[in-house]
């Protein structure tokens, strides 16, 4: 999965110099940092308004819009649990009641080992395939509480 | 020998059901077997319930079908013959031939699943390209006209006319213009897009080609959601292999045009699938609606004149110049002309993806198409047109798929998707879930939609727990008469249909506790 790195201002700005000088940079800026420490830093904030010459509150405003963008650092592993209509008609409910209930996690929280950090999501583009789930960017489809044990499992076993 | 070609698709629905493993099987064996064989992996067909759908090519060209395939059954498939395409439990003939496929209308998909969707070569040898090419020796007035004389009208929602909205673009003043194509795709039950993406990427690459050509635009701006890794992963290559080409940048086909595309992946915001919120967060900024006027053809990106079209409203375009506005206007009904990507999803046995024209109804695209629903019980509510969308009842489709027929039955076709529900749905449930998601999408700019919506939650609560009922009704009624007349965008305008059409149809359900007392 992607990196889940401190921070680090030197790499941040490595990673945000591609992107200076783009028009309507902060959104790719926003991506590359979270794919590099796994979540939008607070030390990002003042580093993003300098850099695109915006005001804190304004980088703080397109942070908090976007559902992607978290604040704090991951577990290993996300887990996206989709919940929209044509998940729900073939179980999606009931697989995020156990998948809450099997992590122990609740929605957008981490599990205490630090595996897996669980996502509500609003369509995978697989809603012929329901219910879908994406661990990291692998995408599962017909899942089962059964098949999301195992999935969970096999994670887990790879884990460093 | 020459090698037997061999398809397996990398679309994600096939990957998320084992493609990869499939094929990683058929690689193991057939090197074990010593039989020659060249894995090709394309996008998907659209067959999704027989995925992974593994095609093997005869010498005549013929492709054979076999799905849907795990790796354990692949010993067993060489062991019949399937290379020499004999039958075999899991067959099912020649391709082409299953009536699931045979039965649709395939223009802008009908090279998904069939090549290899990063293969240039591919794309020429299937007829691509010949969109572009005839749109170089046109004028933009022109190709605008052809757009417009094909009746194609806007595959995101709207439906409104494709060539009369590039001609505004055309017209405008101003040095720079720009296409924007929306790949949001945010309606759960849709995923036409994703699919023509990951498997014809370099259809939507000539689709946005032809509309700055026709424009005067010289960049174009995809904007993919994030949910889709698959798809940003085909589409960046697609763009790196277009301009290395000479399909893309300066001199684009060895023309004197420019046309550079841009890719930006979204955030998770639903509401950034509407076009003015599109262009804001194209901008960097929170995705919030705008105002209109100016319309976005006048000042859209960067305040530039800018077409902001679906990716499948852009990818008709190359057929309709390459054969002929009047062959796209042959397919569908009425004022709803040319194909229509329908998606069958939700509670389905044969969920997909069924391109026809205009005008099917509902009852054959769910029952023929789509055999009913995968549990076996019968249909009780479909949802056409994504969260924003009506619920027609099961005992009601026979309701042709077109734009204005729906729209007098109170429905809409938005991007296609049709979710199914057995009889097993809580339709207060499926209510609630529809204000649930306004107040969790509201861009939070107008009070009907942003406060309208988190009531209409209490509300719904209230009556599932039996609270007041006829009041809290009543309420519910004025919230979404609120939320109708007094929403700037259809996020808030539209949330209503899904419950209303709930009540109307399905008032039993809003009745549970009433009617658990009395029995
Ligand atoms: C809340 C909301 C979400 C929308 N989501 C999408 C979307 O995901 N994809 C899309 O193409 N259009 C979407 N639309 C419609 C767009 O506003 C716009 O009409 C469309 O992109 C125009 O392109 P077209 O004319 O080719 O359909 C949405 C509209 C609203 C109000
Ligand atoms: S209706 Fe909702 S989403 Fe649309 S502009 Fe108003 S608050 Fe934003
Ligand atoms: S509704 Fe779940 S993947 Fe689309």
């Amino acid at each position: 999965m992607a990196g889940r790195s401190p921070w680090a201002e030197d790499t941040a700005r490595a990673v945000l110099a591609p992107h200076v000088g783009t028009p309507g940079a902060l959104l790719p800026m926003l991506h590359a940092l979270q794919e590099t420490f796994g979540c939008i830093d607070e030390s990002a904030v003042p580093l993003l308004a300098d850099t695109l010459n915006l005001s804190r509150a304004e980088v703080h405003g397109v942070i908090g819009f976007y559902h992607d963008f978290r604040r704090t650092r991951p577990g290993r592993h996300i887990i996206k649990v989709c919940r929209a209509e044509a998940c729900q008609a073939v179980g999606a409910e009931s697989l995020l009641d156990h998948v809450r209930r099997s992590l122990r996690v609740d929605d957008g929280g981490t599990t205490a080992d630090d595996a897996f950090t669980l996502q509500v999501v609003y369509c995978l583009g697989n809603c012929a395939l329901g219910p879908a789930v994406m661990i990291d960017e692998t995408l599962h489809g017909r899942v089962t509480p059964a098949r999301f044990d195992t999935l969970a499992a096999e994670q887990r076993e790879g884990a460093p | 020998m020459t090698p037997t070609r061999v398809f397996v698709p990398r679309d994600a629905a096939a990957l998320s059901v084992g493609a990869d493993a499939v094929a990683e099987a058929l690689a193991a064996e057939a090197t074990r077997r010593g039989e020659a064989v060249t894995l090709v992996r394309t996008g998907s067909r659209g067959l999704l319930w027989l995925e992974p759908l593994v095609e093997v090519e005869r010498p005549d060209g013929t492709r054979h079908a076999y799905g849907p395939v795990t790796p354990a059954d692949i010993p067993d498939l060489f062991e019949a013959g399937f290379l020499e395409a004999a039958p075999h439990p899991l067959g099912h003939g020649p391709t082409a031939g299953i009536p699931y496929l045979k039965e649709q209308q395939r223009v802008t998909f009908a090279r998904c699943g069939v090549i290899d969707p990063v293969s240039p070569g591919d794309y020429r040898a299937h007829g691509g390209l010949a969109g572009v090419t005839r749109a170089l020796e046109m004028t933009p007035e022109d190709i605008c006209a052809a757009i417009t004389d094909s009746g194609l009208r806007g595959r995101g929602g709207a439906g409104f006319p494709v060539g009369v909205k590039w001609e505004t673009v055309r017209a405008a003043p101003g040095p720079q213009k720009y296409i924007a194509c929306n790949a949001d795709e945010g309606d759960g039950g849709s995923f036409a897009d994703r699919i023509l993406m990951e498997g014809d990427p370099f259809l939507l690459i000539e689709g946005l080609t032809i509309a700055g050509l026709a424009t005067g635009a010289t960049a174009g701006f995809l904007y993919l959601r994030s949910e889709y890794p698959h798809a940003i992963a085909t589409m960046r290559a697609a763009i790196r292999i277009a301009e290395a080409e000479g399909w893309l940048g300066d001199g684009i086909h060895g023309s004197a045009h420019t046309f550079r595309l841009h890719l930006r992946v979204g955030a998770g915001s639903y509401v950034c699938g509407e076009e003015t919120a599109m262009l804001e967060s194209l901008e960097g900024k929170r995705g919030e609606v705008r105002a209109r006027p100016p319309l976005p053809a006048h000042a859209g990106l960067f305040g530039c004149p800018t077409v902001v079209n679906n990716v499948l409203s852009l990818a008709a375009g190359p057929s309709i110049l390459a054969e002929g506005p009047e062959m796209y206007r042959t397919f569908g009904v009425g004022r709803s002309r040319g194909t229509q990507p329908f998606q069958l999803a939700g509670n389905i046995r044969r969920g997909g993806l069924v391109e026809v024209g205009f005008g099917v109804t509902l009852h054959d695209l769910i029952h023929r198409f789509g055999g009913g629903t995968r549990s076996g019980r019968p249909v009780r509510a479909v949802q056409v047109g994504g969260p924003l969308g009506a619920f027609v009842p099961g005992d009601g489709l026979d309701l042709a798929a077109d734009y204005e027929v729906l729209a007098a039955a109170g429905a809409m076709l938005g991007h296609g998707g049709i979710v199914v529900f057995d009889d097993t749905v809580d339709m207060a449930a499926q209510a609630r879930f529809a204000m649930e998601f306004c107040a969790l999408e509201s861009c939070g700019k107008c009070t009907p939609c942003r406060i309208g919506s988190q009531r209409g939650v209490e509300v719904l609560d209230r009556i599932a727990a039996g609270v007041d009922r006829d009041a809290n009704l009543a309420l519910l009624d004025d919230l979404c008469t609120v939320m109708a007349e007094g929403s700037l965008c259809a996020m808030g305008g539209l949330t209503p249909n899904p419950v209303k059409s709930a009540l109307r149809h399905f008032p039993e359900d809003f009745d549970r506790p009433a009617r658990a007392a009395a029995e």
